[in-house]
């Protein structure tokens, strides 16, 4: 599904991401972990084309197409979604009127029908399942005024209803305290597919233990240091990263 | 609201067609030859052709602002300009099936049609006004089975002289400022209403107002009057062709709510803005004023997205006890071009109260102002303010402005005012992107929600309007 080779980015003359190897099949789930500023939004933000990241060298094959010369909007209408480390307020619009149009606009993109308000309510209210929430946030403002948690909520929810081939999860367990944890993790289970794959980007294990991956990577300045199970998640959390750090320190 | 946007997307202003019309003009400039031509034209009594020359004389005396105003431009020559033109016809319209069928066809082309069986059953009764005159109005005889006079100006000052001459100018006077001295010099014609004593409107009632001759101005006035206990929306459509030289629109809008009574005054502003240089555009220099009696409503709302300068400030002078003003606005700004405006509030009843929401959208090089008065005299007991004004860049180098302008002077009142600037965020609009919107759609995806408080105290059909039209107007404005 996705091949990522040796890719290089930079915000503005700083290189951030140097030299990333990474292949993901569908049906998996892979965790990116390291430490802060070892470069694992940048590579989720990269992988959305966020315009403040310079792609610099390598490349991202997604699905057989070359996913950096895609525009975000034609990157997510092929099936990309970011759910967002901090996911944006846009005021006076409702949260239902915003999916509706993005997943309209999905479809559109795929030769599909365009779902009226109607349909539209019907499917919602099966996907809200998902994050055991209830319609009544379908009329807030997207994100306006959503405590942390809620707003991590909201993200799955658009997961949910959007359906991505390939679903980046964006540091989504911070902020969140336990019970949301566990609401969003388990909505993340529920959309797991053999036809899917999923990248958790995060600093902490606790999410892995909701979300189990197939893989672990770790990143340190830019680079994967060191791949393994789930198994590699576990030593992180007892040993820290400084023990990965030194041993790749003393390695080269 | 994303698909219709996108079927939009066209960059042309697509109301700029001219229709060849053999029109009656008058020769350029202004004297009072000129006043006399326009009242003998529209065959005025005496009195009328005698305001006109004292607001003319007042007029002569006056000087077009240029200090307070943030806006830049060329004074206006006004020898060069027309002030009167008119689809030339045969005889004096009776119905609208004698009106001009490449008339009839302009407005089909605008999308207003003007045969009734077209329009909704019931739903709107339109008045259309092509260069200086009224060309036709809707529904005429089922609003008068209720004694609802919908008529041009030109009508009502022949059909029913005592109202027009009870209210003209008791709102706006004749010497209010330099474009509403202009206008009641000159004004060749405009919209007429009457609510008779505790009568609903059944229907919205709507001005469509077209400018189609080169050179020539538009002032037309607007007197809308509803007696006692009674009630009207009003909604006001404008467009004019695309030229590479600036054209005037110096209207006047009054608005007469007496006792009990509730105006609401809707605009869509569209006129041609000018092209990408700047070149050409309208100069629309409005005054708008209501005067609102005891327990009576005056509300304005107002969607200004072309134009290339607006000069602006719908007004409700609170006179009775417990009346009510709203002004709701949404301006655009786009490509070069300028608005100053905003609105006034006088309070002068007791517990009268206000509300202000002003929403200011700047893009492009274009220069956006809010300019407001709150003024609270000193018997208004009780008076209630509340301002809201906010203001939105999309790129850097467009501008955002605010003169709010309080003035107290009743220590039982209260006033509040709120702002905000806020810019849309590349990080909003990836946002937007990344869950499938194209960058127009997501623009006007986050502009619509900042115009929201806006948008629904609009009628439902122009509602839509309006958000198609901040699609376009906004078109190509993040590069």
């Amino acid at each position: 599904m996705l091949e990522i080779r040796d890719l290089r980015a930079s915000a503005g003359d700083k290189e951030i991401l140097r030299g990333i190897d990474l292949t993901v099949n569908a049906g998996e789930v892979h965790a990116v972990m390291g430490p802060n500023g070892s470069g694992k939004s940048t590579l989720a933000q990269v992988l959305a084309g966020h315009p403040a990241y310079q792609v610099t060298g390598g490349s991202v094959l997604y699905r057989g197409q070359d996913l950096l010369d895609l525009e975000p909007e034609e990157r997510a209408q092929a099936g990309v979604f970011l759910a967002f480390q901090y996911p944006v307020e846009i005021p006076g619009v409702t949260n239902a009127y915003f999916l509706r149009a993005a997943y309209n606009e999905i479809r559109k993109a795929r030769g599909q029908e365009e779902v009226d308000s109607m349909d539209f309510l019907d499917l919602l209210e099966e996907k809200l399942k998902v994050v055991e929430w209830e319609p009544e946030i379908m009329s807030r403002a997207v994100n306006s005024g959503f405590s942390g948690g809620e707003k991590k909520r909201n993200e799955i929810l658009q997961m949910a209803v959007l359906e991505p081939r390939l679903a980046i999860l964006d540091e989504t367990d911070s902020g969140l305290d336990i019970d949301a944890l566990r609401i969003v993790a388990a909505g993340v289970n529920k959309l797991r597919r053999p036809d899917n794959a999923t990248i958790v980007v995060t600093h902490y294990q606790r999410l892995l233990n909701y979300i189990v991956p197939d893989y672990v990577h770790v990143l340190s300045s830019g680079r994967i240091v060191k791949s393994g199970g789930k198994e590699l998640a576990l030593e992180l959390e007892a040993r820290g990263y400084e023990w990965l750090e030194d041993a790749v320190g003393a390695a080269s | 609201m994303s698909s219709s946007v996108e079927s939009l997307v066209n960059k042309e202003y697509k109301y700029g067609f001219v229709t060849d019309i053999d029109a009656d003009v008058a020769p350029k400039g202004l004297n009072e030859d000129i006043v006399r031509l326009i009242s003998a034209k529209k065959q005025e009594p005496e009195w009328l052709l005698e305001w006109r020359l004292k607001a003319f004389r007042g007029w002569q005396k006056m000087s077009e602002p240029h200090s307070w105003p943030n806006i830049r431009y060329t004074p206006v020559d006004y020898q060069a300009i027309r002030y009167y033109s008119a689809p030339r016809t045969q005889k004096p319209l009776g119905s609208l099936d004698e009106v001009d069928p490449k008339l009839l066809e302009t407005y089909t082309k605008l999308g207003i049609p003007l045969s009734e069986q077209k329009l909704l059953a019931g739903v709107v009764a339109v008045d259309a006004i092509f260069d200086s005159v009224s060309v036709g109005t809707t529904y005429k005889a089922k609003l008068a089975e209720q004694g609802i006079v919908f008529c041009s100006f030109g009508e009502a000052v022949r059909e029913h002289p005592e109202l027009v001459r009870k209210y003209l100018g008791s709102v706006v006077p004749a010497s209010d400022n330099f474009f509403a001295a202009l206008n009641a010099a000159v004004f060749s014609d405009g919209s007429f209403v009457y609510i008779p004593k505790g009568v609903k409107c059944p229907m919205d009632l709507s001005t469509y107002f077209r400018i189609n001759s080169a050179e020539t101005g538009q002032f037309e006035r607007t007197l809308i009057v509803a007696d006692e206990g009674a009630s009207v929306s009003y909604l006001e459509g404008c467009t004019a062709p695309k030229r590479d030289e600036n054209q005037l629109h110096a209207a006047v809008v009054e608005l007469v709510a007496l006792d009990n009574a509730t105006i609401k005054y809707s605009t869509v502003q569209n006129w041609y803005a000018g092209d990408e240089e700047g070149r050409g555009g309208i100069y629309n220099f409005v005054t708008k004023r209501g005067k609102a009696g005891t327990n009576a409503k005056i509300s304005w709302t107002q969607v200004e997205t072309g134009s290339a300068i607006t000069w602006k400030y719908p007004s409700v002078i609170l006179q009775g006890d417990n009346s009510v003003g709203e002004f709701y606005s949404v301006a655009v700004v786009n490509g070069w071009q300028q608005a100053d405006t905003g609105t006034k509030m006088l309070h002068i009843g007791k517990n009268s109260r206000s509300t202000i929401v002003s929403k200011g959208i700047s893009a492009g090089q274009g220069q956006n102002s809010y300019r407001g008065l709150v003024k609270v005299l000193p018997k208004a007991e009780g008076a209630r303010n509340y301002t809201q004004c906010d203001s939105m860049l999309i790129g850097n180098r467009c501008g955002a402005h605010t003169f709010p302008y309080i003035d107290v002077q009743n220590s039982s009142s209260s006033t509040e005012h709120e702002a905000s600037t806020s810019k849309i965020g590349e990080d909003q609009i990836f946002y937007l992107k990344q869950r499938g919107l194209n960058t127009e759609n997501a623009i006007s995806m986050i502009v619509n929600g900042f115009c929201k408080e806006v948008f629904k105290e609009l009628p439902m059909e122009f509602a839509v309007e309006a958000q198609k039209l901040l699609g376009i107007s906004l078109e190509g404005s993040v590069g």
